[in-house]
């Protein structure tokens, strides 16, 4: 068996096994209105996760992106509010300036040669103030554009809302698996995580494949942000503090290795869902409180991290053992 | 090296930033006397850089050995509340600081096995604190924000002791102790080793994995200070807001005063003095009149022009063509 797959069937063993405890106490834990407010509640944090994967597999880390949505989501605010521009062309230009953004980011990492979270945290500290310059307060987003998109919903059997947003959380999800695992792209993504200098041996354009995972990753921030920004209905500067880690511990309780080069996409929506129904679980419960949820969060990605740990040492034996 | 060339580019950088700010409110060096104590922009500087101050002694030396502490804003958090708890249920002042302390400590012990024991990669071992540490202050608080009114704890974060405030002192004696213990020891050079390199100086002879836990724990207890003098100043342990972002400051402190985030050699002195660049920063943009949102980029464009220093690519673009200087006027003497 492939051990590097390993950690993506402890994930979702957890998952299941979880849901499954959770069914036990509340039967409607399963039922499709949970299930929808599911995806609807987690879709921000899949998106970001999926650009999150691609720079973690890369052998990087993007610590920006929780200032990136909320630059977003005050970007759109404010334009939508000043000026008379229709959304679509609002999200066009925030995509636009989001992936240069993070373009910009990855020429430094890979230029200065400087470690990928200094840089990045640069970008946070600039992404968050560039959104307090925008506004400090909270400002509502009115456009009756933004009513059709809140209202754009399939109703599932057993009044379960599929909402816009969930469904574009698992075609992002859908699209990143192809990107990783289907394109010379997404195997320059791995070679560069395995080992700089193989890659470099290898062929692959090291330069060009690191700028490329951040604007990405900077891409899906922007993505996030937009739909962070429909799911509140409106864009603050001090939203999302933190989102950035809650993205990087999905991806490593998705199986991914935190230092690049194995791991699945798909693990990764395995984690946020994970995330999701802890946060769920709690709130059923209702004696439990919120904060147990960043606890038990951080529990996991200990012993995800662990588990990792484990299994490095377990392959590097094996390596160790079939060489003598 | 002696200590004033070391920290030259810090000095130049505080002086010029204070002659730039006395530019947009001249009054900016006046101190004066009031109720014997000391009064002045720079007075406050010296008192609001506290938690930067202290967080940054311990994150000087976590970097020095290559690692990096992401926790220390959510081990404030931590060690506030624990404080707050302490003396809001009866403990004495004295018992109270200890158990602060002592949670500072575990927090700090948590990290370096983490890192030393475990050999996780020290940016993600001390992330996993930094996510369950504003959990468990929260846990500690029950959600509210403790307040309390014990004169002798508030002292710690306002009152006043030789006509400066007592937050400065604590940082100068936090600085002062670490500095001469590391100093006048082999500690520091042994620290050195370590950040160059763990594995030869661990065949040398070093208790590299000791050093190391002995390390976080350090840092951990600054970060309890720094809990302690933010949560004394305000009266009030806010699990959500204490120390919040104090991580990036310190880490940009430390990268400040010109050490290397790889690792190897430091300066306590020069990370105090980065430390007291950003709260100058931070007070000039108040008292010029500029809405402090502009802080945060500020910070960024700081943060970028001293990557740009620090790279080693550019570093070794800037010896090849300086070499490269050099060695032309001699050839064509030969010739």
């Amino acid at each position: 068996m492939n051990t590097r797959a390993l950690p993506l069937y402890a994930t979702i063993a957890i998952f299941l096994l979880a849901y499954l405890l959770a069914w036990t106490q509340f039967p409607n834990i399963l039922s499709t209105r949970v299930v929808g407010n599911l995806l609807t509640d987690n879709a921000y944090l899949g998106i970001v996760a999926v650009g999150m994967t691609l720079v973690i597999l890369s052998g990087g880390i993007d610590l920006s992106v929780g200032s990136v949505i909320a630059f977003s989501g005050v970007f759109i605010a404010v334009v939508l509010r000043d000026t008379g521009l229709h959304p679509l062309v609002v999200f066009a230009l925030l995509l636009l300036l989001t992936t240069a953004f993070g373009a910009g980011m990855g020429f430094l990492i890979d230029r200065l040669a400087m470690p990928a979270f200094i840089v990045t945290l640069a970008g946070m500290f600039l992404a968050r103030g560039a959104a307090y310059m925008l506004s400090i307060q909270s400002v509502p987003i009115q456009h009756p554009f933004y009513q059709t998109l809140q209202g754009a919903y399939y109703l599932m059997p057993g009044k379960g809302r599929l909402t816009l947003i969930g469904v574009l959380m698992l075609l992002v999800v859908v699209l990143g698996m192809v990107i990783a695992h289907r394109t010379r792209f997404g195997a320059s993504v791995y070679a560069l995580g395995g080992g700089e200098q193989t890659a470099r041996l290898m062929g692959v354009r090291q330069g060009r494949t690191t700028v490329l995972v951040y604007a990405f990753s900077g891409a899906m921030a922007g993505l996030s942000g937009i739909v962070f920004s429909v799911y509140t209905g409106s864009g603050y500067s001090l939203a999302t503090v933190g989102t950035e880690l809650t993205a990087i511990a999905a991806v490593v309780i998705g199986g991914t290795l935190l230092t690049g080069g194995a791991g699945y996409v798909f693990g990764t929506l395995v984690g946020v869902l994970t995330m999701g129904l802890i946060q769920t679980y709690i709130v059923f419960d209702g004696s439990l409180s919120s904060w147990w949820t960043k606890i038990v969060i951080g529990l996991l990605l200990l012993v995800f991290i662990l588990l990792q740990k484990g299994l490095l040492k377990l392959s590097g034996s094996r390596l160790a053992g079939g060489a003598a | 090296m002696t200590l004033l060339t070391r920290i030259a580019p810090q000095l130049i950088a505080l002086a010029a930033l204070i002659a730039l700010v006395s530019l947009f409110f001249p009054g900016f060096l006046a101190v004066d006397v009031s109720g014997g104590r000391l009064v002045g922009p720079v007075i406050d500087v010296l008192k609001r850089g506290a938690p930067v101050a202290l967080l940054a002694v311990g994150m000087t030396l976590v970097i020095a050995t290559r690692g990096i502490d992401l926790s220390v804003g959510a081990i404030m958090a931590i060690c506030g509340a624990a404080a707050a708890l302490s003396i809001s249920s009866g403990l004495g002042l004295v018992p109270a600081l200890l158990v602060a302390l002592a949670a500072g400590a575990v927090a700090g012990l948590w990290n370096g096995v983490l890192v030393a024991v475990v050999g996780i990669q020290p940016f993600v071992a001390t992330l996993i604190l930094m996510t369950m540490g504003r959990g468990v202050a929260q846990l500690i608080t029950e959600g509210r924000i403790l307040t309390f009114s014990d004169p002798g704890f508030a002292w710690l974060g306002s009152g006043v002791l030789l006509g400066l405030p007592v937050p400065t002192w604590i940082w100068i004696l936090t600085a002062a102790a670490v500095g001469l213990a590391v100093r006048r020891t082999a500690l520091g050079l042994l620290i050195e080793s370590v950040g160059v390199n763990r594995r030869a100086s661990a065949l040398a002879g070093v208790n590299a994995t000791l050093l190391l836990i002995a390390v976080y724990v350090l840092s951990g207890l600054c970060a309890a200070l720094a809990g302690i003098v933010e949560t004394a100043d305000i009266r009030g342990a806010d699990a959500n807001n204490a120390g919040l972002w104090l991580e990036l400051d310190a880490i940009l402190a430390v990268v400040i005063g010109g050490n290397s985030l790889m690792g190897g050699r430091f300066s306590i002195v020069a990370s105090i003095l980065g430390a007291l660049i950003i709260q100058t920063i931070g007070t000039g943009i108040l008292l010029a009149g500029f809405p402090s949102e502009y802080n945060l980029v500020i910070k960024a464009a700081l943060v970028l022009i001293i990557l740009v220093l620090q790279s080693p690519r550019i570093a070794a673009e800037w010896n090849l063509w300086r070499e490269s200087h050099r060695v032309q006027p001699r050839e064509r003497r030969r010739t």
